[in-house]
């Protein structure tokens, strides 16, 4: 038996002693685990689940065990995914500490950075949110005038940030701030990490066409930043910032589950609920046209998975090579949305249920989630900016 | 399911890289249509390829071959397809020798295999009838007679049948047309009793339509069950197309993007125009998402996984759109220039044509995909 072998058969052994019962249903959307000082565990096997997971620093498995992370190697951890995917284990926690900043920390952080933040995202006590976007500076993010001035022994933030997602749960925000107005407009950039709880900071939920709140718009007045809150060089923040983007868009596009999953696999499978809704003519989907599209999502989707899974395989830790990231943040919010475009003619007007008796939970969910999923080709970056980016960045096409 | 090519697999694929870049470039294409050549491709290659061991690349050691797998072959036909190479390779070694090895005695194939693989013996599968591919469609029956069966019927677009040696015929002993079961296997010898007409397709390679008059034929698997080996010989075909189609589409797609950087228009390189950047950047998306399903189809062969059928409908399904989409934006791309014969980017859209219409359309392989998985 190889030690990969082994490790599997622990790690089997110890999900069965360790992920709790109801940890092994699929995770209903209003019960994901963000994190951070303001979570409320309505299930509070949600907490225990999320304990047992940290103590053992799989809730960012990959990450250095100095860190408090699992420090798993890429085949460990392709091991852990499957076997947690085997029972159907919901992940313990997610969010951006763990999907962006705590990433560009290990990348960028000085060693006091790490120790101070990343365990912290490891158990779950600190939730993160990202402050990028500005009333002004969407697509093109660079003309960014949030201020941040020198003020001896701190920094000082003024200025707004707009779509800040999970600002209003979150207890810090990293933040991107223009330091040197003079500068052209990408060398005048830093990036700083600010503590929320001050009274320098406010948020203000915005209510979405799916009729949740997931994002706010965030405000500093005068609101302080440590100094060693900067994390790179002052004025090279921009560099940070991109990078940060790239784990955003892998997250973004489903690279998590490793390719061996839908986006939308939650819901239950495409063809399945077609099938569901609309019945069977001599062994096929009753209706051919929605039929034929149906299968063309399903063999997309998994043309999709496998790519991830080969741009994982062709990189020996494990990441997405950076030319893919574009590809999978575009082809996978694209597919995504098609899915759930195709759920919506399968299902009929039980697919665009809002509120009431008529309708079932799993429905209700689709309608919001339909909504939703048109934020995957505008968030991080819009579909047709991954288009630039892979032209210019992969193809070499002239600007 | 590696998904990455190992050592030895990569070495092959930068020897069949230099091979064809060296020895059959698409001007010898050229060559052979403007000559009207007799075999529509080049002997004297022929024999080199045989040589460098690509006829016997999947035929397994014991009967002459290499042994070297579907990964090993599909990276020759892989780069076969960038340069338009136009060989025997897919009808004799993968559809012809791929019946003898699932249908064939073990006496057969110590004969017939040694002979593919040392290049004297070409093969054909007779399969289509119609001008859709049908692989339960055959009406041409095959009738017990002796220790043989004697074939009678039509064929039509018979991938390399015009040079064929022996023709494996798609007949039917019992049932309709479209019933899988009846379909009885028979390899004949290609001479008296078969009128073979060539016809020469647009991509400037070769098919034929052939005439069976009662002639005699050794039964290869079983009676009624040829749809077994059919299946399994379809697969293989069809998924080593995909991968020549997916040389094809590379090659046409980096020639369109290298395009894109030098021509000039309104005073700068017309890849600057957005417009055509958005679907230079979906088409590389399409790209990679096919190298992927070749990668995986491939590997399933060499692991006779149980999900070859699905994979190869997944992989021939998207290299069918894909090489369309690529070589269409292609012409479309090179503006007035792309449409002369005189430059190479259209004989990518013919051939592609010709490879999307064999063994499969995407509709064929989509409906087959949603068979396999029950709706
Ligand atoms: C659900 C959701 C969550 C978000 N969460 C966060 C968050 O947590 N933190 C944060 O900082 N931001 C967040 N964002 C903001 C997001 O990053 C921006 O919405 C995005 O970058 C687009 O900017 P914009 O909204 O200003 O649109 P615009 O930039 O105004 O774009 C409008 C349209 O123009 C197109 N366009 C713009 N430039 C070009 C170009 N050069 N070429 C072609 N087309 C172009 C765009 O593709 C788009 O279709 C979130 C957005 C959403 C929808």
């Amino acid at each position: 038996m190889t030690a990969l072998d082994e490790f599997r058969l622990e790690t089997r052994s110890w999900l069965a002693a360790n992920c709790p019962a109801s940890m092994r249903v699929s995770v209903p959307e209003d019960q994901i685990v963000g994190g951070g000082k303001r979570q409320v565990y309505e299930n509070p096997e949600a907490k225990i689940w999320l304990d047992n997971m940290a103590s053992k620093g799989w809730t960012a498995p990959t990450w250095p065990s100095e860190y408090g992370g699992g420090g798993l190697s890429k085949d460990e951890f392709l091991v852990l995914q499957d076997e947690m995917m085997r029972i159907n284990a919901r992940a313990p926690i997610s969010g951006m500490g763990f999907s962006m900043i705590g990433p560009t920390l290990l990348d960028y952080g000085t060693e006091e950075q790490k120790r101070e933040h990343l365990p912290k995202i490891v158990s779950g006590e600190i939730r993160w949110c990202q402050g990028y976007s500005e009333p002004g500076a969407g697509s093109d993010l660079a003309s960014l005038q949030t201020k941040c001035e020198d003020k001896g022994d701190h920094y000082s933030v003024n200025g707004q940030k707009v779509w800040t997602s999970g600002a209003q749960y979150a207890d810090w925000i990293y933040t991107l701030v223009r330091t040197e107005p003079q500068a052209p407009k990408h060398e005048g950039i830093s990036f700083v990490l600010i503590d929320m709880a001050q009274p320098g900071v406010t948020v203000k939920p915005i209510l979405l066409i799916s009729g949740n709140s997931p994002f706010c718009e965030t405000f500093f007045d005068d609101a302080t930043v440590r100094k060693d809150g900067l994390v790179g060089q002052l004025n090279r923040g921009w560099t940070v910032g991109k990078r940060l983007l790239q784990h955003e868009r892998s997250s973004i596009s489903g690279l998590s589950s490793g390719g061996k999953k839908g986006r939308y696999d939650d819901m239950g499978k495409l063809s399945n609920i077609a099938v569901e809704y609309i019945g069977k003519d001599s062994g096929k989907l009753a209706d051919p046209a929605l039929r034929d599209a149906v299968i063309q999502n399903e063999l997309n989707q998994r043309a999709f998975g496998l790519t991830q899974q080969r741009s994982m395989a062709e990189s020996d830790k494990g990441e997405t090579a950076t030319f893919a990231t574009s590809m999978f943040k575009y082809y996978g919010s694209e597919t995504g949305k098609e899915r759930l475009e195709l759920q919506l003619k399968a299902m009929g007007t039980q697919s665009l249920g809002w509120e009431g008796q008529d309708f079932g939970d799993n429905e209700r969910t689709l309608t919001r989630t339909w909504l939703r999923s048109k934020a995957g080709s505008i968030a991080g970056g819009s579909s047709e900016i991954q288009l630039n980016i892979i032209a210019k960045r992969v193809l070499g096409l002239p600007d | 399911m590696p998904l990455v090519l190992n050592e030895e697999q990569n070495m092959l694929k930068d020897a069949a890289k230099d091979f064809c870049t060296n020895s059959t470039p698409i001007s010898q294409l050229r060559g052979l249509r403007d000559d009207t050549s007799e075999t529509g491709f080049d002997t004297d290659t022929w024999q080199q390829m045989v040589e460098l061991g690509w006829a016997g690349i999947t035929i397994p050691e014991d009967f002459g071959g290499l042994g070297f797998g579907y990964l090993g072959m599909g990276v020759v036909m892989e780069e076969c397809g960038r340069t338009l190479t136009a060989s025997p390779l897919l009808a004799t070694a993968v559809l012809g020798a791929g019946a003898i090895l699932h249908g064939g005695s073990d006496e057969l194939k110590g004969e017939l295999l040694p002979q593919v693989a040392g290049g004297e013996l070409l093969l054909a599968l007779a399969v289509e009838e119609t001008p859709h591919h049908n692989p339960y469609g055959a009406t041409t029956t095959a009738e017990k007679s002796g220790d043989g069966y004697k074939v009678t019927g039509s064929k039509k677009f018979v991938l390399d049948g015009h040079v064929a040696n022996k023709i494996v015929v798609v007949a039917r002993t019992s049932g309709n047309a479209g019933d899988r079961d009846g379909l009885t296997l028979v390899l004949v010898d290609s001479g008296a009793g078969v009128n073979v007409t060539r016809t020469i397709m647009a991509d400037s390679r070769n098919a034929a339509n052939i005439e069976f008059s009662g002639v005699q034929g050794v039964l290869l698997g079983e009676e009624g069950k040829g749809a077994d080996v059919l299946d399994k010989v379809l697969d293989a075909g069809r998924i080593l197309l995909s991968a020549e189609m997916l040389g094809g589409v590379q090659e046409c797609f980096e020639r369109t993007v290298e395009y894109l950087k030098v021509r000039e228009q309104f005073g700068v390189p017309i890849g600057s125009f957005q417009g055509l950047k958005h679907r230079a950047a979906q088409m590389f998306c399409e790209v990679e998402l096919s190298k992927s399903v070749v990668l995986e189809a491939l590997s399933s062969l060499d692991d006779d996984s149980e999900q070859v059928g699905e994979l190869a409908s997944l992989a021939k399904a998207r290299l069918n759109d894909t090489y369309n989409l690529v070589s269409s934006e292609g012409v479309q791309m090179h503006g007035g220039i792309g449409m002369t014969d005189e430059y190479e980017i259209g004989f990518f859209m013919k051939r592609s044509r010709v490879c999307e219409h064999s063994l499969g359309n995407s509709a064929f392989h989509r409906d087959r995909y949603g068979v396999i998985q029950g709706y």
